[in-house]
């Protein structure tokens, strides 16, 4: 035993545990065909460890889907890889290059790649009948998110409804489907980005490199310092620096800014968010940047 | 001690309470105060709030923009959903509920207090008791959430007076014997200047009770949680079949009363096999106990047949499998509830069917007037019903366990959620 209960009290944080790995074995049990949506970033990679957890020792009895959007951190998807070939599970890569090509969405010039990320997951989601999609979405990130359930209906559009969400009650959830219809669940709703860097200090949890301080070549944009990358052309007055910088946050290399931090370490990291003035999406995303309604607008759409 | 690795709240315990209150009763702000107090809120968050209240026209920040965060909820300017935020301090995490105070919206309080260890519920102290807040203690004291905290807001707009408070905590307090709440705190606060929320009011020096923050920072929870009487519902085998494991076979799930321990006799049911914990399993590590709300993996000495939506008691202490289930229901859809009609029920990780054999009676909230003669619950409304269930279920009286003593009604031509049912008692 790790710990001794001597008043019969869970920590905050196996509590939380213990909820999100009840999550995955109520979805596992009662859904015909899960799929865990794993992009490589801390979020996710906490919740296969749970889903590790939760179905231990045998595996885990679902596949995971990343959207490829050909702009990821290679540093991520190494990691990715990692994680895939250590669980043994299958997994499941929708590239929007591929959809692109398809036609199942239309590159304009003018949509981000984040953006056209929904319309690729819908369609993988619709061509490999998955009815259950597993995502990281904590509702302390965004004001949208706050309001999200735990089984969050989707329609046969994907699209969510937030004025006809089922009550949520108990610990009793309602996976109820029509055909064509899904479902996105998120087992870690009531986590923190705190509580989510605890549990990797805590269990040891490899995650990529990138969100350790190292030395990068920056620039400014938008008030947040991004990549310097062939895929994220200069615009005119900017200029490329090197910074200490670490990521709070991993998405679209475009659109996903760093921090300065001299942060290496899982403790010297905990200290820092401790202590942050600005929310990781605030501080790091462009993409939800754009108004005041910009997630409950995309995650209407299917976004997760 | 904390490890060195995590922060100071990794080991904390925590507190999930929903807030009630009628719509200007200052609830948003009040949550907005407690969030900026305690320092949870971001500079960005603060921000976009700042710079909303000046496009609207407000000559102050409007807090409450902090909480509403969907797009038709700043247009009414009301909640209308359940939204949950996460706050800490040196002394535990939080977990707010934070409910909508509209009538029409009663089923997404219920939603809030169904995991609340707390319910407070809000008064303007200008207004005295309202309708809605005498509904709002009723349903928290139905919910059973053990704690609950009267908050008696806009004392600045009664000029901080005692008498006032008095006045409402009173007539509170006699309002409160005919419920059951066993915990009961009565706090005078202004959410907008923050007197005794995290801060003790020097404005208030007549009252000598906690700030609010202060009640609950140190609320005792822990004891709220039946360690009695052993109740694990089977959740799901985990048979990894693999070289490594082959002969494994476990029952997931969360434990939902009670302490199990390796070597204990336990019963199935609904089969009635008898049989000896062999181990319990936290992922890869055989633990010495396991107690709610814990996610554990149970093995047992024998090869009995156990699926999911089976429990494990022990022998002398097992609830009795019944079909005919006695509970109140609050019913969360415009079609009323009717006698005859059929539903699928979620009870712990049992899936069943009902039929609604009658309709004893339909609660009148506010006055706890039983009406017998009105045959239907409409939406928003409590009664009591009888249901006959089409398997058995395995449970015990909502007041002796939330867990195993509640349970999910659902349409079956919509999937919707219809229904939350409490049992009285299975026969």
């Amino acid at each position: 035993m790790t710990q001794t209960h001597a008043d019969y009290q869970l920590s905050q944080l196996d509590q939380l545990e213990a909820e999100s790995i009840h999550i995955f074995r109520e979805v596992a049990a009662e859904f015909e065909k899960p799929v865990l949506m794993f992009s490589g970033g801390k979020d996710s990679i906490v919740m296969l460890r749970l889903a590790e957890k939760a179905f231990y020792p045998a595996k885990i009895p679902f596949p995971v889907l990343q959207i490829d959007t050909g702009l990821d951190f290679p540093e991520v998807l190494e990691t990715r890889d990692h994680w895939v070939n250590r669980l043994g599970v299958k997994l499941v890569v929708a590239s929007i290059d591929d959809a692109i090509a398809n036609g199942v969405v239309v590159d304009d010039g003018k949509t981000s790649r984040n953006r056209m990320q929904t319309g690729t997951l819908l369609h993988a989601i619709e061509e490999n009948g998955f009815t259950a999609a597993f995502g990281g979405g904590r509702r302390d990130e965004e004001k949208a998110r706050a309001k999200e359930r735990v089984y969050s209906h989707r329609d046969e559009f994907g699209q969510w409804d937030p004025k006809m969400q089922r009550p949520e009650l108990w610990s009793l959830y309602n996976g109820r489907l029509h055909a064509g219809e899904h479902m996105r669940i998120f087992p870690i709703s009531n986590w923190t980005e705190l509580d989510i860097w605890d549990y990797i200090g805590r269990e040891g949890i490899e995650i990529p490199p990138i969100y350790f301080s190292h030395q990068r070549r920056v620039f400014e944009r938008d008030g947040m310092l991004m990549s310097e990358t062939p895929l994220n052309p200069l615009r005119a007055g900017e200029v490329v620096e090197e910074r200490t910088v670490r990521f709070r946050t991993c998405g679209d290399i475009t659109l996903t800014g760093c921090v300065e931090s001299t942060a290496s370490t899982i403790p010297e990291i905990i200290a820092e968010v401790s202590i942050a003035k600005l929310t990781e999406r605030g501080a790091t995303r462009g993409d939800d940047r754009f108004s005041e309604a910009a997630m409950e607008d995309r995650k209407k759409e299917g976004y997760f | 001690m904390p490890d060195a690795t995590e922060s100071l709240t990794a080991n904390m315990d925590m507190l999930r309470f929903a807030t009630a209150g009628s719509v200007d009763d200052g609830k948003s702000t009040l949550i907005g105060r407690l969030l900026l107090d305690s320092k949870s809120i971001f500079e960005d968050q603060l921000e976009a709030v700042e710079a909303t209240s000046a496009s609207k026209g407000y000559d102050y920040t409007d807090l409450a923009l902090l909480t509403d965060g969907l797009r038709s909820e700043r247009e009414q300017g009301i909640t209308i959903d359940v939204a949950y935020r996460y706050f800490a301090t040196p002394a535990r995490k939080f977990i707010i509920a934070d409910t909508p105070g509209h009538v029409q919206y009663t089923r997404n309080m219920v939603t809030g207090a169904s995991t609340a260890d707390l319910g407070l519920v809000l008064v303007d102290a200008r207004h005295g008791l309202t309708e809605q807040s005498r509904r709002h203690a009723v349903i928290l004291s139905l919910l059973r959430v053990p704690h609950l905290v009267l908050a008696v807001n806009k004392m600045d707009l009664v000029d901080f007076s005692q008498e006032v408070y008095d006045k409402i905590h009173a007539e509170f307090r006699a309002f409160a014997t005919k419920l059951n709440i066993p915990d009961l705190e009565v706090i005078p606060i202004s959410a907008l200047s923050g007197d005794n929320v995290v801060n003790r009011s020097e404005r208030m020096d007549w009252y000598s009770g906690p700030t609010l923050m202060h009640h609950l920072e140190h609320v005792h929870v822990a004891s709220d949680r039946d360690l009695v009487d052993v109740r694990f519902p089977v959740q799901y085998v985990v048979r990894p079949k693999s070289e490594e494991h082959h002969d494994y076979r476990g029952y997931g799930g969360m434990v939902a009363g009670g302490v199990l321990k390796p070597g204990d006799e336990v019963v199935v049911l609904p089969s009635g096999m008898t049989s000896k914990i062999a181990g319990i399993d936290l992922f890869d590590k055989e633990i010495a106990e396991a107690f709610p709300p814990m996610s554990v993996t149970i093995r047992l000495e024998d090869d009995v047949d156990v699926s999911r939506g089976d429990m494990i008691a022990r022998p002398s202490n097992a609830p009795k499998p019944s079909q005919d289930i006695d509970a109140m229901i609050c019913w969360m859809t415009n079609e009323p509830l009717r006698p005859r009609q059929k539903l699928a029920i979620k009870h712990t990780t049992r899936s069943a069917r009902a039929l609604v054999k009658d309709i004893q009676y339909r609660l009148d909230v506010n006055s706890l007037h039983r009406d017998q003669e009105t045959k239907e619950i409409g939406l928003n409304e409590i009664g009591r019903v009888q249901l006959r269930t089409t398997v058995p279920l395995l449970c015990d009286p909502y007041s002796k366990n939330r867990t195993t003593g509640s349970f999910i009604l659902i349409d079956e031509a919509t999937g919707i959620t219809v229904g939350a049912g409490m049992i009285n008692s299975a026969s």
